[in-house]
């Protein structure tokens, strides 16, 4: 079967069809389903039930404004489409009345319009000039928030498995050279050129290979595969077969890690979908290619991450990463040669192979091409997910697509690339994001998460974080992992508690260069990263820490003490009765006074006082 | 195997039988031990030390083998778990907006720490690293539900729903 093309004019014919009617859609990603998503589209076919309105109620996934959910998008046929944000089951009639019922938009609720050729609503933003999306380039996430991830029909009209078709038309290795043409790099992290790694697997010798998309995302701060597998999951699916077919594998595995259970159906009903068209299995397309993919379901460690322990992981064993080489390209999964990618970088593959290497690689900077999805959390206004072409500012992305600090707040650092990666401070907010610029300054891509954090946040209580995590999650096999982060941790947890000594600094940088120099995989080699970086750009934290036992930030508890004001307190009791120690005593309407040897600096008391006579130091 | 309360006679209970057909799928599949532990797990609630003895036995595995990945993994319980599973998300943006005190505001409000499970055993409480709903946060999973933009105020009404 080889006629792709008849099958899509009918499926584009239904999917304009559908476009064509008035519709309701609701974002139903995780987040939106956290956010009460599912509520939101029971109330809405309830409305549309009793109201006997004639309009289509369909879902989506997550459009990436994590900020606005519950979000619901109105399309009415001729008219630009309307994202609205913070769509509780209350809102609903008011939305249906005013906007389906009405034809006019609810520009109080309306988060962004989307035009197409249609005239743009008056007051509503327009999705390409609003804040949040006006620097982002939308390729990966192109169908996230547009298409329904359950239907292999919205994938197929909108260009899906044009990829698979043309490239069995292609010799494999021509394949290889678009990918590398098109500069695309390691999206996991590590930055490895991808179309490298296929020569590789397509070069080395052996009877069976294997294909591995590694979407066990472990790192905390970091969504964009478990969004791009709930959004778009046979993209992920068709990057695979293209690299099976370039480089002569018929198998395929994909270690998700167990909690996405979305993301795991997802999937598992995108290649049903897929088998029963013939766009996978035997012969696929009439090519005489086959290739199948099984998913297997992570049992909860963050190493499995690290792409030798996730090998491990899929053969029944314990996680813990094998000592390279031989590189899995050569000797991976069952000793077979393996090409091992992660989720956002096979759902680049189809987007290259369509539209060639030279127009990926007109994107981002020198050595980083294309674009990259990053996940913004933390102390902003706008978290979601976001895709920028690489070589924008740490600052554009925080003042422009992130709006800037929360509630007015002074921005302190950003976190990239998760336990592995670095803080990065104000005079690095110029940077030029690409894979090298981060790791000269000490921080790493990593899988694409940014924290922002802002004066409040404590940078030792931050860096003790993330090692109390790597510690936790080092699977014990080699000593400087093992016992070097428990080391680090140690001397973090002394220094918050106000028992560090002058030695603390030089001991913590001497222990993480030798962690650096002698872990066996990158857990370990990557570990004190947030350590070192903490170190360099905000050592005066540190000091302060150690030396004045002051907390600048005001976050370790140890370090702080509760003060009333004398002058300010009228002694109303309010926040008397809200110690959990009694540890404030005071006759009413006279001065009260805290027990500094009874507080356990819980903090309970100082948004009690409407006079703010509560302060800390 | 269930033990008889009249005859004191071994007979095989439903969730033996579940057990065993899980084993003939995967019987001579390469890789099959952790998906057997993972439908062990959903069948019996947890592990019990004569389940994975039969999974040795039937897999050809030794048993430490079993065991070493039992306890290698964050999923695999050795002991009986709630009826609902609280897990509260302490990564970065948790942490970052308080995930520590809506933590310790379950604790208080159950009686347990860290991995216990109440006496009724309707509520195991447990910290992840990351649940991956970061612009919600703080957020909390109660089983496969996910909760999010919480404040300590909401929880009491949020683990009503759960019995």
């Amino acid at each position: 079967m080889s006629n792709l093309k008849e099958m899509r004019s009918g499926i584009e014919e239904q999917y304009k069809a559908k476009l064509n009617r008035p519709r309701i859609v609701v974002g139903l990603g995780t987040c939106g389903i956290a956010a009460g998503g599912n509520k939101v589209m029971k109330a809405i076919k309830d409305e549309v039930a009793n109201r006997k309105l004639d309009v289509d109620v369909d879902f989506t996934s997550c459009i990436g404004m994590c900020f606005a959910e519950p979000a619901v998008e109105i399309a009415l046929p001729g008219t630009p489409s309307v994202v609205y944000g913070g769509i509780y089951p209350d809102k609903v009639a008011q939305l249906i009345e005013g906007h389906v019922i009405g034809k006019k938009p609810v520009t109080e609720l309306a988060a962004i319009q989307i035009t197409g050729d249609a005239t743009p609503f008056d007051g509503i933003p327009v999705m390409e000039k609003s804040g949040y999306y006006a620097k982002q380039v939308r390729s990966v996430t192109s169908r996230l928030g547009r298409t329904n991830p359950e239907s292999i029909g919205d994938y197929i009209a909108t260009g899906g498995y044009a990829a698979i078709d043309k490239a069995i038309s292609m010799d494999r290795l021509d394949i290889i050279n678009e990918i590398k043409k098109s500069g695309l790099r390691g999206r996991g992290g590590g930055g490895f050129p991808t179309g490298n790694k296929w020569q590789f697997v397509h070069d080395a010798v052996g009877d069976k290979k294997y294909i591995v998309c590694n979407a066990d995302e472990g790192d905390p701060g970091a969504f964009m595969d478990r969004s791009v597998l709930e959004g778009d999951p046979h993209a992920v699916l068709e990057g695979m077969m293209v690299a099976g077919y370039s480089i002569g594998a018929d198998e395929g595995v994909i270690y998700c890690r167990a909690e996405y259970p979305l993301a795991i159906k997802r999937l598992n009903l995108a290649i049903e979908e897929a088998e029963k068209m013939g766009l996978m299995g035997d012969n696929i397309l009439g090519s005489g290619f086959n290739f199948t993919v099984r998913i297997k379901a992570g049992a909860g460690a963050f190493v499995c991450g690290e792409e030798t322990a996730l090998l491990n992981s899929i053969e029944g064993q314990r996680g813990m990463p094998r000592v390279r080489p031989p590189f899995p390209a050569h000797k991976g999964l069952w000793q077979k040669p393996t090409c091992l990618n992660n989720v956002e970088t096979f759902a680049n593959i189809p987007f290259i192979i369509r539209n060639g290497g030279e127009w990926y690689a007109s994107m981002g900077t020198e050595k980083s091409k294309g674009s990259k999805v990053f996940c913004l959390t933390g102390k902003i206004n706008n978290t979601g997910l976001c895709e920028v072409p690489m070589g924008i500012t740490m600052g554009e992305i925080l003042n422009d697509i992130a709006g800037g600090i929360l509630g007015g707040k002074k921005f302190k650092a950003v976190q990239s690339g998760g336990p592995s990666g670095g803080c990065l401070p104000t005079e690095q907010l110029g940077l030029p994001i690409d894979y090298d610029s981060l790791i000269s300054a000490g921080a790493m891509m990593g899988s694409g998460g940014l924290v922002f954090m802002d004066e409040t946040t404590c940078m030792v209580d931050v860096a003790k974080f993330f090692l109390n995590f790597t510690q936790l999650e080092s699977c014990g096999k080699c000593t400087p992992c093992r016992e070097g982060t428990k080391r680090l941790l140690e001397t973090l947890i002394r220094i918050t508690e106000g028992a560090g000594t002058a030695e603390d600094i030089p001991n913590l940088e001497r222990l993480a260069k030798v962690i650096k120099s002698s872990a066996l995989c990158a857990l370990g080699q990557t570990a004190p990263n947030p350590v070192l970086t903490t170190l360099r750009y905000f050592r005066d934290e540190y000091e302060a820490h150690i030396n004045d036992k002051k907390c600048p930030a005001g976050v370790c508890p140890e370090l702080l003490t509760f003060v009333i004001l004398k002058d300010k307190c009228v002694g109303c009791g309010l926040c008397l009765k809200a110690c959990p120690v009694s540890a404030i005593a005071g006759e009413k309407k006279e001065v009260h006074k805290i027990d500094g040897a009874k507080c356990i600096k819980c903090g309970a008391c100082v948004p009690t006082c409407k006079l703010n006579a509560i302060i800390k130091a | 195997m269930a033990v008889c309360k009249c005859t004191g006679e071994q007979v095989e209970s439903p969730q033996d039988v579940q057990l065993n057909e899980l084993l003939d799928h995967y019987r001579g599949y390469a890789g099959g031990l952790i998906p057997v532990l993972q439908g062990a797990q959903e069948i019996y609630g947890y592990l019990p030390a004569e389940v994975l003895e039969t999974i040795s036995q039937e897999l050809k595995l030794p048993f430490s083998e079993v065991f070493g990945v039992v306890t290698f993994y964050a999923q695999f319980h050795l002991k009986p778990r709630g009826r609902n599973i609280i897990r509260v998300c302490l990564g970065t943006a948790c942490h970052v907006l308080g995930g520590s005190k809506i933590f310790q505001a379950l604790k208080d409000e159950l009686g347990v720490e860290n991995g216990g499970t109440t006496e009724d055993l309707r509520f195991t409480l447990e910290s992840v690293a990351c649940i991956g709903a970061c612009g919600l946060a703080p957020c909390i999973m109660i089983n496969d539900d996910t909760h999010g933009r919480l404040v300590t105020s909401a929880l009491k009404n949020i683990l009503e729903q759960y019995k």
